[in-house]
């Protein structure tokens, strides 16, 4: 069976010669959410342009069902939606409108139902005659879905999603994306956020400055990626670690005016609680405590350095 | 051939006209009024005839074609220029749609509105002047042509527009000085002899002489010439269409 969509040896330099892809060769399985996970800059937008129609490919091939993107387009473009990173809409037309245009544009006949059945979904049926300028930027982004869904493609590329999105609004998506996804609609999703990949895919994708360095499924990942640290600010400064606290892996910062708890935020247990009466028991005060992630930033560091 | 697509973009574009009806049929329709006020009845008192043609009568097909060139140049570059503006144009380029089908679309509209708007312009004229159409379907064939190839060439410059005032500066420094010298509301066989060389190489004398001959039988330049001439033009449009997508030049990175 052919992948949905296999791209192969791909390549993309940009007219100002920057180099945004360098041999991209990656292949979507059907039915998964795939993330594609990446710093600004790393080329998720442009691998998609591509994909999509949108951006010229500098040498490499990519096909869609095994359709070649660029000999067989009709066929290859007729299965993608995309939900493009900026909010562009038609501010002049209305939901229904914009919709019913993007159901023609795929080449699909009218279907009322269709369409109404996609703005009720995304909460946006009783607004369908509204003009687009006088919507929420939440309504933007998901009638930008309802537009992306209009023509029912089997492969939908989200390029952040979420950007700008509220808790409960993203939380929706995510449901809405699953939804999808037993359909049998395929899912690439990019984002700047571990925490979404983690929740939505199957499998993610790491870029970085134009490289795809690591594809894997989400668990393995996680597992390498899931560190947190709990950093308390102490009311005096200690200039060793108790040793009533030698069980729990900390470290001293600051001169001994902080003390690092590094811990795996998916493990059965977090440790902090037995943590912190240990800390009471060994008369250790604290005045503040904060938590932080490894960056993805940081993460990708530690990847890049890895590979290499 | 995706149908749907063409038929997605052709109404989308005529939707526009509605929203803008004002600016797109009102205002051409006031200054055609103007024209014949001032042209028409002002000078039209003391220059009575040409070629044995009223005045009022002989400016009407140079008035049509100085709206159709206008219109069809602002119009077609505007529905162009707009959607690569605002970032709507992923949605076009993304689509399973050729460039002709989407080229066919745009430019359709454009041609459609502006092929109306010359019509309404004529209904007007013949409110102030009698007319007489001695080749109807010639008319026809010579606003069909020129509203189509006047179009793509405003679909051109709505992709090569980058800014706002590049899209306002052809149809106003070009089109209509070109329009007004080309005999729009005289003969050019009433210019000295030097001059009437000049015009020669103003391509839209060709095309208001053609047209003025499909009311009139009144001709600057031989009809022949005239329909050669638009539709050489006509065929350069296309090929830099062809180019353009091609190319993906100012559509794509
Ligand atoms: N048209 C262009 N011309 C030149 N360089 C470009 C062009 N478009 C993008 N780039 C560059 O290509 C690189 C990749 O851009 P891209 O938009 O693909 O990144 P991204 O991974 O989507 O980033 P983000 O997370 O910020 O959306 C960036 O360095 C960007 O500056
Ligand atoms: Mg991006």
């Amino acid at each position: 069976m052919t992948s949905a969509i296999s791209v192969s040896h791909l390549n993309k330099t940009y007219a100002s010669g920057f180099v945004a892809l360098k041999d991209i060769n990656l292949e979507i399985r059907h039915g998964e959410i795939f993330a594609l996970l990446g710093p600004n800059g790393a080329g998720k937008t442009t691998l998609i342009g591509i994909i999509c129609g949108i951006v010229n490919p500098t040498s490499g091939s990519v096909t869609v069902n095994g359709h070649d993107i660029i000999a067989n387009y009709r066929a290859a473009r007729s299965l993608i939606g995309l939900v493009p990173q900026e909010l562009s809409t038609d501010m002049f037309s209305s939901p229904w409108t914009t919709t019913s245009f993007s159901r023609g544009l795929f080449g699909r006949p009218p279907n009322p139902a269709y369409l109404q059945k996609v703005l009720s979904e995304l909460s946006l049926w009783d607004r369908k005659d509204n003009k687009i300028a006088t919507l929420s930027g939440g309504m933007k982004r998901r009638l930008m879905i309802a537009k992306a869904l209009s023509h029912e493609p089997r492969i939908l590329f989200l390029d952040e999603p979420t950007a700008g999105v509220d808790v409960e609004l993203r939380k929706g998506m995510w449901e809405m994306v699953r939804t999808l996804r037993q359909s049998g609609v395929t899912i690439i999703l990019t984002t700047h956020y571990i925490e979404e990949a983690e929740q939505m895919a199957d499998r993610i994708g790491v870029i970085n400055k134009g490289e795809l360095i690591l594809v894997e499924e989400k668990a393995e990942l996680m597992r390498k990626l899931g560190k947190k640290q709990l950093t308390l600010e102490l009311r005096e400064p200690i200039a060793a670690i108790p040793p009533e606290l030698a069980k729990h892996k900390l470290t001293l910062a600051d001169d001994g005016a902080k003390l690092v708890y590094t811990y795996d935020t998916r493990a059965e247990r977090t440790g902090i609680t037995s943590l912190i009466d240990d800390l009471q028991a060994a008369g250790v005060r604290f005045k503040d405590l904060s938590t932080t992630e490894s960056s993805l930033e940081d993460i990708f560091v530690g990847l890049v350095r890895q590979q290499q | 051939m995706n149908l749907y697509a063409i038929g997605a973009i052709y109404r989308f574009e005529m939707a526009r006209t509605r929203r803008t009806w004002m600016q797109s049929i009102v205002s051409p329709v006031l200054s055609t009024t103007l024209y014949f006020v001032v042209f028409g009845a002002a000078i039209g008192a003391r220059m009575t005839t040409i070629d044995g043609v009223a005045y009022g009568a002989f400016i009407v097909p140079g008035l049509m074609m100085l709206m159709l060139l206008t219109q069809s140049v602002s119009n077609a570059a505007i529905g162009i220029y707009f959607p690569r503006f605002s970032g709507t144009i992923y949605e076009v380029l993304s689509a399973p749609a050729s460039a002709f089908e989407i080229v066919l679309g745009y430019v359709g509209a454009a041609a459609s509105k502006s092929i109306g708007l010359g019509l309404i312009i004529l209904a007007t004229s013949a409110l102030f002047v009698p007319l007489h159409i001695a080749h109807p379907l010639w008319m026809l064939a010579f606003l069909v042509l020129t509203a189509v190839s006047f179009s793509l060439l405003g679909f051109i410059i709505g992709i090569w527009a980058d800014g706002i005032d590049k899209l306002q500066v052809v149809p106003l420094l070009i089109i209509t000085p070109l329009t007004f010298l080309g005999g729009t509301f005289y003969s050019t066989s009433l210019l000295p002899p030097f001059w009437r060389t000049v015009t020669l190489f103003n391509p839209l004398v060709y095309l208001i002489s053609g047209f003025r001959w499909s009311f009139f039988e009144l001709a600057d330049v031989n009809i022949e010439v005239s329909v050669a001439v638009i539709l050489l033009f006509l065929a350069v449009c296309m090929a830099i269409v062809w180019w353009i997508f091609k190319t993906g030049y100012r559509l794509k990175t």
